[in-house]
């Protein structure tokens, strides 16, 4: 090969150029304007003040609030689909006719985008208009989002299953046609039953596959924004503020740079914590097998 | 009796998959129908059959107001923003494919921190450094910002394409007297064709369906079809009408998009982890 090394070089630098400029600058200016007051409306706009910003932030109870909340929607919304999504995975690879139709159908939420998705459940559970009012009014429940809290998390909670289950089926429909033969052979010859062969053969079998999409689940429940933004806006009260609809409603309305910056730090590094001790995770159990 | 605890099976298998392709459709079938009714027929009850179409709700937005631009400008973002990738991602994955570059193997990790970070957190250093750059509100602004999620994602999935072409091709077409750029264009490229493909069209339905950036980032003339969606939901009460209308055009893509590249989805969504 007769490369050189600026050809190759070459080929890197727009690249590195631009992600320098959009994707470390912007840390570095979190990191800066952190240590700052830096607000629209106070009356001295930028002062430096060191680390008073995270002092804030680890007491500060509308923000750990938030924070908790998006915790409790990871665990609730990946509980929900990850067995629901198991199901219908296994389903999908039993042989019947006409399951690529319902593989496509299925399938359609996941290409379309988020805020169009709050904007149909919107449309859904509107007190005046929304179907589903109609039918808890018709059940004599009293269901309205903008009101009952509990209704509101459990809306979302629904909203979120409808978008991702289809993701967590197909990567494990994906994960259950590529597994072996032999080992169902052989649990069929030791007489196991479905549910043995399920428990005992398929999990796993198919544990690398559940991680990843497990993986995948946890980070993007914890980045939920734009759906729940345009459903119920954090509301009613913050029954649905999630960390990041908190930090935009920060950034946002109260103009407060310098501490939603240390926030923004804090829940990046977060995200960064989480990624890496998962993916480490992964990596040892895979090394295991 | 095998057969008929056959039949039991077959009819539980249908009765679970027709409800499911029921409660999946049948929220994209209201937006449908609530974009086809009028603001009587909207308030009148939810009655599920519709029968007549009431255009004005399309035409309204699109023709007279100003969601015609906002789907222009949304057009020419996504559009811009996959070139844009698809360039800078077939140049460096075939650096990253072919020779050594150093740090090379913590593109894995780049990739997935970027994706994954919650782009809430990067909200407030590029609102303040588009402003002071003065490409804020920009078609440009957003089309280098979609970058930050896509150009490493494809290069992450490009990658893995790129590597399965045989590198004695290369070195074949070298021995013909192909120079560096024509190796790149004449064999590797070629090769790589549906790879890059998929690679175009995820990337495009991500820019095309991003709204935090472009709300924060755009106030008049760049506004895209998503923040133009929010934007019906105001005080003094909603058109519901219009709104469907106007999400059901944001739909229609990824809609196009399922029938085209469902095989594509998984390994899309999983970085290639998952393959189909």
């Amino acid at each position: 090969m007769k490369e050189s090394k600026t050809q190759v070089w070459g080929l890197i630098t727009p690249t590195l150029f631009l992600m320098v400029f959009i994707g470390v600058i912007p840390v570095i200016y979190i990191l800066y304007l952190s240590a700052f007051r830096y607000s629209v409306f106070a009356r001295a706009p930028f002062t430096y003040i060191g680390f008073d910003n995270f002092r804030k932030l680890v007491f500060d109870e509308s923000f750990l609030r938030p924070l908790g909340l998006s915790l409790s929607f990871v665990v609730i919304s990946c509980g929900i689909q990850l067995p629901l999504g198991m199901f219908i995975a296994n389903l999908l690879t039993q042989n019947f006719k006409g399951k690529g139709i319902f593989r496509t159908i299925m399938s359609l939420p996941l290409a379309m985008a988020p805020i169009t998705i709050g904007s149909i459940w919107t449309l859904l559970t509107n007190p005046d208009i929304g179907p589903l009012t109609y039918l808890f009014n018709r059940l004599g429940i009293i269901y309205n989002i903008g009101e009952n809290a509990f209704q509101a998390y459990s809306t979302i909670v629904v909203m979120d299953a409808w978008h991702w289950t289809p993701f967590v089926t197909l990567t494990l429909m994906a994960g259950l046609t590529a597994l072996p033969n032999q080992p169902y052979e052989a649990a069929l010859v030791d007489g196991a039953s479905r549910w043995q062969t399920f428990w005992y053969v398929t999990i796993p079998l198919l544990k690398p596959v559940i991680l990843t999409t497990m993986f995948i689940r946890i980070m993007d429940a914890l980045r939920i924004f734009d759906e729940v933004w345009f459903l119920t806006g954090g509301g009613p009260g913050t029954a649905t503020r999630f960390a990041s609809l908190h930090l935009v409603r920060l950034a946002l309305r109260s103009r407060d740079y310098g501490y939603s910056s240390a926030m923004s730090l804090f829940l990046l590094y977060l995200t960064i914590i989480i990624c890496w001790l998962l993916l480490t995770f992964i990596t040892t159990s895979r090394e295991e097998r | 009796m095998a057969s008929r605890k056959n039949v039991m099976r077959l009819f539980f298998i249908y009765l679970v998959c027709i409800l499911i392709a029921v409660g999946t459709l049948f929220p994209i079938y209201w937006l449908f129908v609530v974009s086809a009714r009028t603001r009587l027929e909207v308030f009148a009850g939810p009655s599920l059959v519709q029968t007549s179409f009431y255009l004005q709700n399309y035409t309204r937005p699109f023709i007279e107001g100003v969601y015609g631009r906002y789907l222009l400008n949304s057009l020419l973002i996504a559009s811009g923003n996959t070139l844009l990738v698809t360039t800078l991602a077939v140049l460096a994955t075939y650096a990253f494919s072919r020779f050594r570059v150093p740090g090379s193997n913590n593109l894995f990790f780049w990739t997935i921190t970027n994706r994954m970070a919650p782009p809430a957190v990067f909200i407030v250093p590029f609102f303040l450094m588009f402003t002071r750059l003065g490409i804020h509100d920009t078609h440009f602004g957003l089309i280098l910002l979609y970058c930050i999620f896509n150009l490493p994602f494809a290069i992450w999935l490009l990658k893995g394409m790129m590597d399965a072409i045989p590198k004695e091709l290369d070195e074949a077409a070298y021995i013909d007297g192909a120079s560096f750029w024509g190796v790149l264009f004449r064999v590797v490229i070629p090769l790589a064709k549906p790879g890059i493909m998929v690679t175009a069209v995820l990337s495009w339905i991500f820019a095309w369906n991003e709204y935090l950036f472009a709300s924060v980032l755009t106030s008049i003339h760049s506004r895209t079809i998503p923040t133009g969606l929010i934007e019906f939901v105001t005080v003094i009460g909603t058109n519901w009408g219009e709104m469907a209308a106007v999400g059901m055009v944001s739909l229609l893509p990824a809609i196009l998009f399922i029938g085209i590249a469902q095989r594509q989805i998984v390994a899309g969504l999983t970085f290639g982890a998952v393959k189909d």
